[in-house]
């Protein structure tokens, strides 16, 4: 029965989004908006799940005296001010429990919650971002070694394509005349991200829905039992 | 008198140029839940401005929307009843905001029962699930299928072996997305089969996750493959937890065990953003095995170039069955297949009919 109700209900879930798909006639129609709604409700709740973990885990570790245990303090510690911050003072939409005094408004320019999310978490989080650039570098480095004849043409393709959107790729091949423009560098760069790059793109879209469509009748179904912890 | 025809002819020309022009009509808005009608026109562009307005009794009509002709249609949705009909006025006004011409028409709103529009929809859905249906009953009736290798999945056991020699752990990482997104799904079903693989090894995991949905389905899931393996007394809970919901607190978090734990093997299987290249290049300098399997098309190229294997789009979907070996999962991966004959068959159809200048496919598809 633990297993049969869950797969009964998935099953029956499933089919009926499929069919609400093709009728636009109520209840039918707004049936998938409705479920979305609920399943972001569920969500809603189940955040405090998540948030109960965080703390476990954390407060584990710390009285275990766990490798590195002091980073575990200072992300309980930054969990708890944003949540002290965030009920007490509230946000700049939201009025918390205790009144804001203008005098600390005018002075700080934000709430403590939109001023920690301003001036420390959004900066933390555009580091984390930023090292992106340097990632890009070092993996680039390692893919466009040519090494096999494909890696030679995935060099190619990104050297033309780096030099196309870039003005030095316009100023290399810019005396080229109008009439064999599509010698110009700007333009291999565009040829090629419209055409092969946009076609690979596409059949791997493709085969995914095919693979979505695959797994979604397979858990319909009640073949695939994996997300349920069965075999 | 001739005058005054003169003068008559010169006053109402402008109106009867408009009048000869102009056409309105009013019909139910197909392919809805009722509620709603569609008014289209055709007028002359020289018309500056246009006024719609509504009447329930032929009598007194509400001013609804001003319009141009260029707009050509206009949905009204607001506060229509089904079954009742309506009657609509369109009065094309001159540069001075004078009325110089009214037309009419009504219409009654109505649901549909079938959206007509989803034709190509329903022929493909129809044609996919019977393949993939045909085909998994010919492997319950033991019909063998062949099914091509694919070396990301069957490196999972070496990865496991090697991890469990080092003595460090496996680090899998389901995506950024919640529960709603297939490839959440996906990747967590790879986990089920990875998580008996560590227990079967005595080996450990570590599941960081960014959704609190998938917190609980990925904890009961390592629970469950624990207790397939026969060994529920190894399995941690803690080793499901959760970090973050925020994308770049999550990587920040990921990469801080990255590099303190060192984890022998990485998996990133689920759906993935800019994170990407920032977790796999971190796995990459700690030495760890990478296996990755996404569906977004635009990171991809960043785990083809950081990890050792890649799951391409499909290859994610089709890892659990795979790894399962059953023959009705398997049967099913011939039934996709079956999908993408077809859909190569109708583009290769496509792009003849367009060489011949026949556009029946191509409208088929595009306007539907």
């Amino acid at each position: 029965m633990r297993r049969q109700i869950p797969l009964l209900i998935t099953f029956f879930v499933g089919t009926l989004i499929i069919v609400s798909e093709f009728i636009p006639h109520k209840p039918f129609g707004n049936l998938s908006t409705s479920l979305e709604g609920w399943f972001l409700i569920i969500s809603g709740f189940a955040i405090i799940l998540g948030q109960l973990n965080l703390f476990k885990v954390n407060i584990v570790k710390i009285s275990r005296k766990a490798p590195n245990w002091p980073y575990y303090v200072i992300a309980l510690v930054s969990f708890s001010v944003m949540v002290i911050c965030g009920i007490l003072w509230g946000t700049q939409q939201q009025p918390g429990l205790i009144p804001y005094s203008d005098k600390m408004l005018n002075f700080f320019g934000y709430k403590p919650f939109d001023y920690i999310f301003k001036y420390i978490f959004e900066n933390l989080s555009a580091t984390m971002f930023s090292l992106l650039a340097f990632f890009m570098a070092s993996a680039s480095y390692r893919a466009f070694r040519a090494r096999s004849p494909e890696s030679t043409l995935l060099l190619v393709a990104a050297v033309l394509v780096m030099l196309g959107r870039t003005t030095i790729g316009s100023t290399l091949t810019g005396w080229i005349p109008d009439s064999l423009g599509f010698l110009h560098l700007p333009n291999i760069a565009s040829f090629i991200m419209k055409y092969p790059n946009t076609a690979g793109q596409r059949a791997i879209l493709i085969c995914a829905g095919l693979g979505v469509i695959g797994s979604s009748l397979r858990i319909i179904l009640g073949i695939e039992r994996t997300y349920l912890g069965g075999k | 008198m001739k005058a005054y025809i003169l003068l008559i002819i010169l006053i109402f020309f402008p109106f009867t140029l408009y009048a000869q022009n102009i056409t309105f009509t009013a019909a139910d808005n197909p392919n809805d839940d009722g509620g709603a009608i569609i008014l289209k026109w055709i007028a002359p562009a020289s018309i500056p401005e246009m006024i719609i307005s509504r009447s329930i009794d032929k009598k007194e009509y509400i001013e609804i929307a001003r319009v141009t002709p260029l707009l050509k249609t206009y949905i009204d949705d607001e506060n229509i009843e089904d079954g009742q009909e309506y009657y609509y006025k369109l009065s094309a006004l001159n540069a001075d905001g004078e009325i110089i011409q009214s037309f009419t028409a009504s219409a009654i709103a109505k649901a549909q029962w079938f959206n007509t529009d989803k034709i190509p929809l329903l022929i493909i859905t129809i044609l996919l699930g019977s393949a993939i249906i045909y085909f998994i009953f010919s492997a319950r009736k033991g019909k063998r299928l062949y099914i091509r290798k694919i070396s990301g999945l069957d490196t999972i056991e070496e990865a496991v072996g090697r991890a469990t020699e080092m003595g460090k752990p496996l680090l899998f990482v389901p995506g950024i997305m919640d529960l709603d997104d297939m490839q959440t799904i996906a990747g967590l079903n790879i986990l089920g089969h990875l998580a008996e693989k560590v227990a079967q090894y005595d080996s450990t995991i570590h599941v960081p996750v960014c959704r609190s949905m998938v917190l609980s389905t990925a904890k009961e899931i390592v629970k469950e493959a624990y207790i397939r393996a026969g060994r529920p007394d190894a399995f941690n809970p803690d080793s499901v937890f959760y970090l973050t919901d925020d994308q770049f607190g999550y990587v920040a978090g990921v990469d801080g065990i990255i590099m303190r734990e060192k984890p022998a093997a990485n998996f990133y299987l689920g759906a993935f953003y800019a994170e990407s290249l920032i977790l796999a290049e971190t796995g990459f300098e700690s030495g760890a095995i990478q296996i990755a399997g996404t569906a977004m098309p635009t990171q991809i190229p960043f785990f083809v170039a950081a990890c050792d294997y890649t799951l391409i789009g499909e290859e994610l979907f089709a890892a659990s069955a795979y790894l399962s070996k059953e023959p009705t999962q398997l049967g099913s991966l011939k039934g996709q297949d079956v999908g993408k004959a077809i859909i190569i068959i109708t583009l290769l159809v496509g792009i003849v009919l367009e060489i011949f200048g026949i556009h029946f496919l191509k409208d088929f598809l595009t306007t539907h």
